[in-house]
């Protein structure tokens, strides 16, 4: 689990390069700073028809820096790290606080609020780097081809993508805090496509992704999923108008998990940009529902070994059961709300806001298949559209396609329907959790039921 | 086309930039443009191109009547590019050391794997016209003044009403420069200024809270607040705001929609727009596909994306492939009649790049993008349209909308809509998604107003993980039938 020694010489260079940034800063007499530098490489890669269609390959770095003068705040970022031009650069910083305004709440947390030993999370593949643009072609062309040979009626793809990446970065704050951490990641997509009538096409899409390339699952099984998806589209249409028993799949299902998410951070709370304002302590979904957020789930996407601000980090449930337990706070919106600061800053570097890490609804018993156990007539959602969400009002309304549930199965594909209901109200009608859940992706959801909204078609 | 006409100094200078690239001791010269490319080509390929960038940007965020961060900064770069067919091998520099550029040249390179080196043509300097000359750029406005133009549009919408109970804006600006230079000789330089305000209001009335947004920008300095006041859209989210503490829930089916001028061009970008993109037709991925020279809308719809317009936030006077941008006829009387195109998908169909090859910054390869994607007047007046619909909808403001290229499907979310009832508006409507095909609703439009109108300027159009700014505008127009995603039944 240790990082290779190229990467820890670098982040020695990384952390070197902060902390004469903070020293220069103290010298301009700030009273707090906090600077980020990182780097990044990354590989990516695109097949299409077999023939190779991009390769891009490039490293990166940058240092951004946040001051505080008086209570005043400013921020700034640049790419240039040799020292005149740095020097200049931090000056500048601490001009442009003049502009801002002063405001006793935005200094950062105290030092003894900050964490000295963070876990190990295993976040590096030391394989990740290695793997070279023939290889990832090589990956790209058989997801591809694995989709292209699935099934006759694919006719042409969007392509067959691989992606690595890996980043450095390190935080320092004038309160005594250096992290360094590092971390890779890498995903293969591919995108089939089906022609239909009337010169509509159908295009299905699947993808793997992990922090660890022995994580990924295979090339193949990435195409096949991608051609039956796109081949199951085949045909969809719209449903009558109506109310309707609506189940998500885990694809769907994540996206609401996140409408969630960004409702109990602190930022939209305080800023009255979240219809859960002022709910702690109450029922805002039914008992099937527990919500948490876990930074320290080793090689999981969104973890993280301390937070943007260099406190500690730590497992938080934020529903319990239906009940709203926590919000997830920053310095800043905890102070804001009379709050203890959960750990769940980021944007070290920049404005310090609240932000999730592994955000996910807790699984429940029985496969996804028994959710449709006991429907006569309803929908089920494999994929939603648009924008269609107001965080004041928990109004949603959103484009969804998927599938009729009829008598408990799956019958014909459904498109070019709306689906709506409160978020406040759909959350109480989830009746059912399945135990799908996979942590894939930052915020995840196993499949749910929600027990009616309104479907929106013909 | 008889798009909002804004205030831009007809006057102006050409100013010849601050950008590093252009000015000063690391200025790149026809010389060292070619070194690179010719070290871009050197195993072979079709085509390279350089694209440098500079952007200073400046912002302020007001929340809640104090300016809680001022931001900004310099990022500076240049991506290299090589071309084989229709393979891209790109990389990019974050500086302009020479020996970084030449790393990222190389490593560009190794899309051509057999070919003879290729030698790029003799660059020449390209001076394409200026659609957006800036004097006074609001970046460069001193802290102070851009605080208070803050305060002043934060100040108007607390005036507003006594329930709007808590407002937020923002103030961004940004003075960008590119220049590329391409093998086949092109090396045109071009200075792309940004302003954008944005404001969203809370209002209250007992237990329930509503937001109202306003904002706008462009391709302008200072002059924009002498046409828009700050105040203006102060004022406009405290209306909106107020609007939607009144608001009911909204109907959900099929139903004829009125889609208001201005922002509805939104519905334009999704439904057409992006199907029209050629990479995607290229690829036979859109459902556009094949369609040229058939009917894809009502005879009454004509679309145009048309990169010129004065100022306007989708305005680019040099694309991003060093190609001088006209302006495209995308649907005339129904009919398709072309798509967008870049480098790459130009030279697929035999046809010369039509300058819509756009990126968001040098870390980024060109795709085909729209600009300003703009729907043609007609001969109807705005309230016979209103008048003529039993019961619909009327679509005034959005927050955004989404298309599935494939199949034609298109969103978009609407954040201030009303109920019309026997050619009348009546009630204000909760937020909904509107939702519909392409050519299937574009097929429904029956009447057409007089009155186009630009939208100002504030969409952002993301595609494949980039965002460029985009224009959109169009008069009132009636769709016959279109899905609401109500919740009432």
């Amino acid at each position: 689990m240790t990082r290779p020694r190229a990467i820890e010489k670098n982040l020695d260079r990384l952390s070197g390069i902060a902390e004469r940034s903070l020293e220069q800063l103290r010298s301009l007499g700030v009273d707090h700073a906090e600077v980020a530098v990182g780097t990044g490489r990354e590989l990516e890669v695109t097949v299409r028809q077999g023939e190779v269609e991009l390769v891009k390959e490039a490293g990166s770095s940058g240092l951004s820096v946040r001051v505080v003068q008086d209570g005043r705040v400013a921020t700034s970022s640049t790419t240039d790290f040799r020292e005149d031009a740095l020097s200049a650069f931090l000056a500048r910083a601490v001009e442009m606080a003049q502009v801002s305004e002063p405001d006793e709440l935005s200094a950062p947390p105290l030092p003894r609020e900050l964490v000295k030993q963070w876990p190990d999370l295993d976040l590096f593949d030391r394989k990740t780097d290695r793997i070279g643009a023939a290889r990832a072609i090589k990956l790209a062309t058989a997801g591809e081809r694995a989709a292209l040979r699935a099934d006759k009626r694919i006719t042409t793809s969007e392509g067959g993508s691989f992606a690595r990446s890996s980043g450095c970065s390190v935080l320092a704050t004038s309160g005594g805090f250096l992290g360094r951490n590092a971390g890779t990641y890498q995903s293969l997509v591919v995108q089939a496509v089906a022609d239909d009538e009337g010169g509509k096409k159908r295009k299905g899409v699947h993808w793997t992704g992990g922090r660890f390339f022995s994580d990924l699952e295979s090339a193949s099984a990435i195409g096949k999923e991608a051609a039956k998806r796109a081949v199951d589209q085949l045909g969809a249409s719209k449903i009558e108008t109506g109310k309707y028993p609506v189940v998500f799949d885990k694809n769907a299902a994540r996206a609401i998990v996140g409408l969630v998410a960004s409702c109990v951070m602190g930022d939209s709370v305080y800023r009255q940009r979240s219809y859960l304002a002022g709910r702690l302590g109450s029922a805002i979904a039914s008992t099937k529902v527990t919500l948490v957020d876990d930074p320290l789930v080793p090689r999981a996407p969104g973890s993280r070994p301390y937070d943007g601000e260099g406190r500690k980090v730590k497992k938080i449930s934020v529903v319990r059961r239906g009940e709203l337990r926590s919000y997830l706070l920053d310095t800043y919106s905890a102070r804001k709300l009379g709050l203890k600061p959960t750990g769940s800053g980021s944007g070290g570097g920049g404005v310090p806001h609240s932000s999730s890490s592994n955000f996910y609804l807790v699984p429940g018993r029985g496969a996804p298949e028994g959710l449709l156990k006991g429907i006569k007539r309803g929908l089920y959602v494999t994929r939603m559209m648009g924008f269609g969400f107001d965080p004041t009002t928990g109004n949603f309304s959103r484009g969804a396609e998927g599938f009729l549930i009829e008598n408990g199965e799956l019958t014909q594909p459904v498109g070019e329907v709306t689906v709506s209901r409160n978020l406040d109200d759909l959350l109480k009608g989830i009746d059912k959790v399945a135990n799908d859940l996979e942590l894939k992706t930052s915020i995840a959801s196993p499949s749910f039921r929600v027990d009616e909204m309104t479907v929106a078609g013909s | 086309m008889a798009p909002k006409a804004k205030a831009t100094s007809k006057g102006a200078r050409r100013t010849r930039g601050e950008a590093p690239f252009v000015f000063g001791p690391e200025a790149i010269d026809e010389a060292l443009a070619q070194q690179l490319l010719g070290k871009a080509l050197e195993r072979g390929g079709d085509f390279a191109d350089l694209y440098f960038e500079y952007r200073r940007s400046a912002s302020l965020s007001m929340e809640d009547g104090r300016i809680r961060t001022a931001g900004g900064g310099i990022d500076m770069g240049v991506g290299v590019r090589v071309v084989v067919g229709t393979a891209v091998g790109y990389a990019y520099a974050e500086s302009l050391d020479p020996d970084e550029m030449m790393r990222a040249a190389e490593t560009a390179s190794q899309i051509a794997t057999a070919g003879a080196a290729l030698a790029p043509v003799a660059v020449r300097r390209r001076r394409p016209r200026n659609y957006y000359p800036v004097e006074s750029e609001v970046v460069d406005l001193e802290g102070a003044a851009r605080v208070e133009l803050l305060r002043r549009a934060d100040k108007a919408a607390r005036k507003h009403d006594r329930k709007v109970k808590r407002v937020d804006a923002s103030l961004v600006a940004v003075h960008k420069e590119v220049l590329v230079v391409t093998s086949d000789g092109t090396m045109a330089h071009d200075i792309r200024p940004m302003v954008r305000m944005s404001v969203s209001a809370v209002a209250r009335r007992g237990k329930r809270t509503e937001t109202g947004s306003s904002g706008g920008g462009g391709r302008f300095g200072e002059t924009y607040f002498g046409d828009v006041s700050p105040e203006d859209h102060g004022k406009e989210a405290a209306r909106v705001a107020l609007v939607n503490l009144d608001s009911r829930p909204a109907p959900a089916g099929t139903m004829p929609v009125v889609l208001a001028p201005g922002d509805s061009g939104i519905l334009l970008h999704e439904a057409v727009g992006h199907g029209l993109e050629a990479d995607f037709n290229r690829k036979r991925t859109s459902n556009y596909t094949d369609q040229i020279g058939k009917k894809v809308a009502s005879p009454l719809v004509t679309v145009v994306d048309d990169p010129r317009l004065p100022g306007s936030r989708g305005s680019i006077n040099v694309d991003d492939e060093g190609v001088v941008p006209r302006e495209h006829r995308l649907i005339v009387g129904g009919k398709l009649r072309g798509y967008m195109h870049d480098r790459i998908s130009a030279d697929h169909f035999g046809k010369k790049p039509s300058g819509s090859g756009r990126r968001e910054s040098f870390r980024h390869v060109t795709m085909p993008r729209m600009s300003n994607t703009l729907m043609e007047a007609g001969p109807d007046d705005p309230e016979d349209i209103i008048r003529s619909v039993k019961k619909g909808i009327y679509a005034v403001k959005y927050s955004g909308g989404q298309v599935n290229i494939s199949n034609g499907d298109f969103v978009f979310s609407l954040t201030e809509g009303y109920l019309i009832e026997d050619g009348k508006l009546t009630a204000p409507l909760k937020g909904v998604n509107l939702i519909g095909n392409g050519p299937e609703a574009l097929n429904t439009v029956s009447m057409v107003g007089h009155d186009f109108e630009l939208s100002d300027g504030m969409w952002t159009c993301g595609k494949d993980g980039q965002s460029v700014p985009v224009g959109v505008g169009m008069p009132t127009v009636k769709l016959d039938q279109l899905t609401v995603g109500g919740t009432a039944v």
